[in-house]
């Protein structure tokens, strides 16, 4: 029977069959940042259990820890306090932790695959819901809560119900200036924040084809704003050529008979999903968010919605919605997005804080300057991201041009490590949410790729990154 | 943590029926790194039932003295989406919510209620908005998952669907890590055949690398 990449990875870890399209599953790696990180490790101790295989669990600080130059574990007093958990926890059960300054360190979805730690054909999971980033590589790789995390820390499995199979389809080729972010907004501004829920998605299709590996895990990163807790992309050529050589990959004949297999993942020519997209990615032009959802996405040359027209506001729970956004972001209704002044701009994030994403953010930053009244950071995702920037020169284009550059983590995503956009600032963020009060209370964020993000920091607005000569 | 059996709950249902509630809104992050588990019920929905400086916003459905202490939550499409943190769901538990019924929830949150003896019910939009409906002057609905039922405020019963295996462990406040360590030997003898099969997905014990 045909079977998809997803179906192919799943059967390939059963332990048990439960029925009803449940399984005990084995879960290969397990990684374990300074939030959802102790208080399941503290939870499985409690119980007075074991880990039941620590060599596959791996720890780092991310979340909590300030981005600050020069910063130690108590620059940010909370992050301080979970990171000596961390840090302690692993020690006593024997997983390995990556600290603040050490290669290894980083946002956990750029160090897994960045280390080897994450390969392809494996499952991974993470208590955080970005972990289908991992999908990029051709892993079954999953967010879960703390309870899950917490079971599979002392079973080594997780409980599962099969999801439903997605694939999008993306023909053509992107244009110019347009990135696997861009591509991901548009999907989702396309088919709608929900359309996911309850699927496992493959990205296939000649645009995704050409996409390099750190663009795989952008595409992937945004799966869950789409509603799906997995993101999938098989394996191929430019997979392995990028796997090679990390620091947990296989060597040698090893490395070639995982390559073998690896390649076997693909979906069958003939295999069914149960839902089918296609994307002309040809089309997609840069593109940014205007609300507080990420499918609030539009095209760089889009207008805001208008709530008084029955085109985009069918009914009443859409205009009360539009309403709320808008007011929110303090934009008016049939407004043109480009232009828009901005005042922050945020360079990082597991979506977008690889060497490649930076370097687009840099080709830009070269030879120009933020903008007045605009702060500009950029946030490696890792310490190894950090130096192998630092090494090319990328911290003296982006300083040079006025931006902050900073210590690893997750930063000004996700507001946890005391780091916030203040209350009604506008910030241009290649981050992956845009929710309400996500940056901090009150702030506004407009999603964009690295080279959208440094368009604005330059021009002070949001601006077509093509029109930068 | 052992979990708290559902069995059947009666009482309001607090309809907060807007798309793509999300984990943020509910728990906003940083109240995770200060507070307990158990101490973040002030916390919920902060976004909503507070205004800028602080004070309670009296237009915010959850502050209206009908729903305070509402155990259902009435909800619109992808209730729950964005971050893994369960602590959405503490949050809903700390305010005394044991119940949400959506049209659909993000899929993390969907696995994490039913963690914490939570029980998210899938229903048609349509019949979502009926029950909000009827129990917008906080007239009380029973959901009995024994029955698989729910009762309206007018007294009709619908029944509705559940994984059996979910509804078990509900109702019996089951622990899974106990019940799948009763598999730990087989669980055991897969890892010893994979190590034969993958040995590339093996990493050596801590110590022997990096």
């Amino acid at each position: 029977m045909a079977r998809t990449l997803f179906d192919k990875l799943w059967d390939a870890h059963v332990v048990r069959a439960l029925g009803d399209g449940w399984a005990l599953l084995h879960i290969d790696r397990h990684l374990l940042h300074d939030l959802s990180g102790p208080p399941a490790m503290a939870e499985v101790a409690a119980r007075g259990l074991p880990l039941h295989n620590p060599e596959l669990d791996f720890a780092t600080p991310d979340h909590a820890a300030s981005s600050q130059p020069g910063r130690t574990p108590g620059t940010f007093a909370l992050g301080g306090r979970l990171h000596g958990a961390l840090r302690d926890l692993s020690a006593k059960s024997g997983v390995r932790f990556y600290d603040l300054g050490q290669p290894g360190q980083g946002i956990v979805h750029v160090m897994g695959p960045e280390m080897g730690i994450v390969l392809p054909g494996l499952t991974v999971i993470c208590g955080d819901s970005h972990t289908c980033t991992n999908g990029g590589l051709g892993a079954l790789a999953f967010g879960v809560g703390s309870s899950e995390s917490t079971h599979a820390l002392a079973t080594q499995t997780l409980r599962q119900q099969k999801p439903r199979r997605m694939r999008i389809r993306c023909d053509g080729v992107l244009g110019a200036g347009v990135t696997a972010k861009d591509l991901a907004l548009h999907i989702i501004g396309r088919l709608g924040a929900a359309a996911g829920v309850g699927y496992a998605v493959e990205f296939a299709g000649e645009a995704v084809r050409a996409l390099d590996v750190e663009a795989r895990l952008t595409l992937c990163n945004l799966t869950v704003e789409l509603g799906a807790r997995f993101g999938l992309i098989a394996p191929d050529q430019r997979t392995l050529d990028w796997v090679r050589g990390r620091p947990f990959a296989p060597t040698g004949a090893a490395f070639d008979d995982a390559a073998t297999y690896w390649l076997s993942l693909a979906s069958d020519d003939d295999a069914v999903f149960d839902r089918e997209e296609v994307i002309n990615a040809a089309a997609v032009a840069p593109t940014v968010t205007w609300g507080t959802s990420p499918e609030d996405a539009i095209a760089i040359d889009g207008h805001m919605p208008d709530p008084a027209d029955p085109v985009d506001a069918p009914d009443e729970a859409v205009r009360g919605a539009i309403e709320a956004a808008l007011a929110y972001m303090g934009l008016a209704p049939r407004a043109a997005i480009e232009g828009t002044p901005v005042d922050w701009v945020f360079i990082g994030s597991c979506a977008n804080s690889r060497l490649s994403d930076l370097r687009a953010a840099a080709d830009v930053a070269r030879g120009r300057h933020v903008a007045d009244g605009v702060t500009a950071w950029v946030v490696p995702g890792s310490e190894n991201v950090k130096r192998a920037a630092e090494a090319e020169g990328l911290r003296e284009v982006f300083e040079a041009a006025g931006f902050q550059w900073r210590e690893p983590g997750c930063s000004m995503c996700v507001a946890a490590n005391g780091e916030q956009v203040p209350p009604k600032a506008r910030c241009v963020s290649t981050s992956n949410r845009n929710f309400v009060g996500r940056q901090g209370p009150g702030a506004r964020t407009h999603l964009a790729s690295p080279a959208m993000a440094a368009a604005a920091a330059v021009t002070g607005r949001i601006t077509d990154v093509r029109n930068l000569a | 943590m052992t979990m708290t059996p559902f069995t059947a709950v009666t009482g309001a249902a607090a309809p907060l029926m807007r798309a793509n509630v999300d984990t943020d809104v509910i728990i906003r992050i940083e109240r995770l790194t200060a507070f307990q588990r158990d101490q973040l019920g002030p916390y919920a929905f902060e976004a909503l039932r507070r205004r800028p400086d602080g004070s309670e916003d009296p237009q915010c459905v959850l502050n209206q003295p009908a729903f305070r202490r509402a155990p259902v939550l009435l909800a619109a499409e992808n209730f729950g989406c964005g971050s893994s943190r369960e602590g959405a769901v503490w949050a809903l538990m700390g305010l005394g919510i044991r119940c949400v019924i959506a049209p659909s929830f993000g899929d993390i949150f969907f696995n994490n209620c039913f963690q914490n003896g939570v029980l998210p019910l899938r229903w048609p939009v349509a019949q979502v908005e009926a029950l909000a409906a009827q129990c917008a002057g906080g007239a009380p609905v029973t959901v009995d998952l024994h029955a698989k039922t729910v009762t309206a405020p007018d007294g009709r019963v619908s029944s509705f669907d559940i994984d059996p295996l979910r509804r078990e462990a509900l109702l019996h406040g089951l622990d899974d890590i106990g019940l799948t360590l009763k598999d730990d030997a087989l669980i055991r003898e897969w890892q010893h055949a994979d190590r034969a099969r993958r040995p590339w997905a093996w990493p050596a014990a801590q110590g022997a690398l990096a």
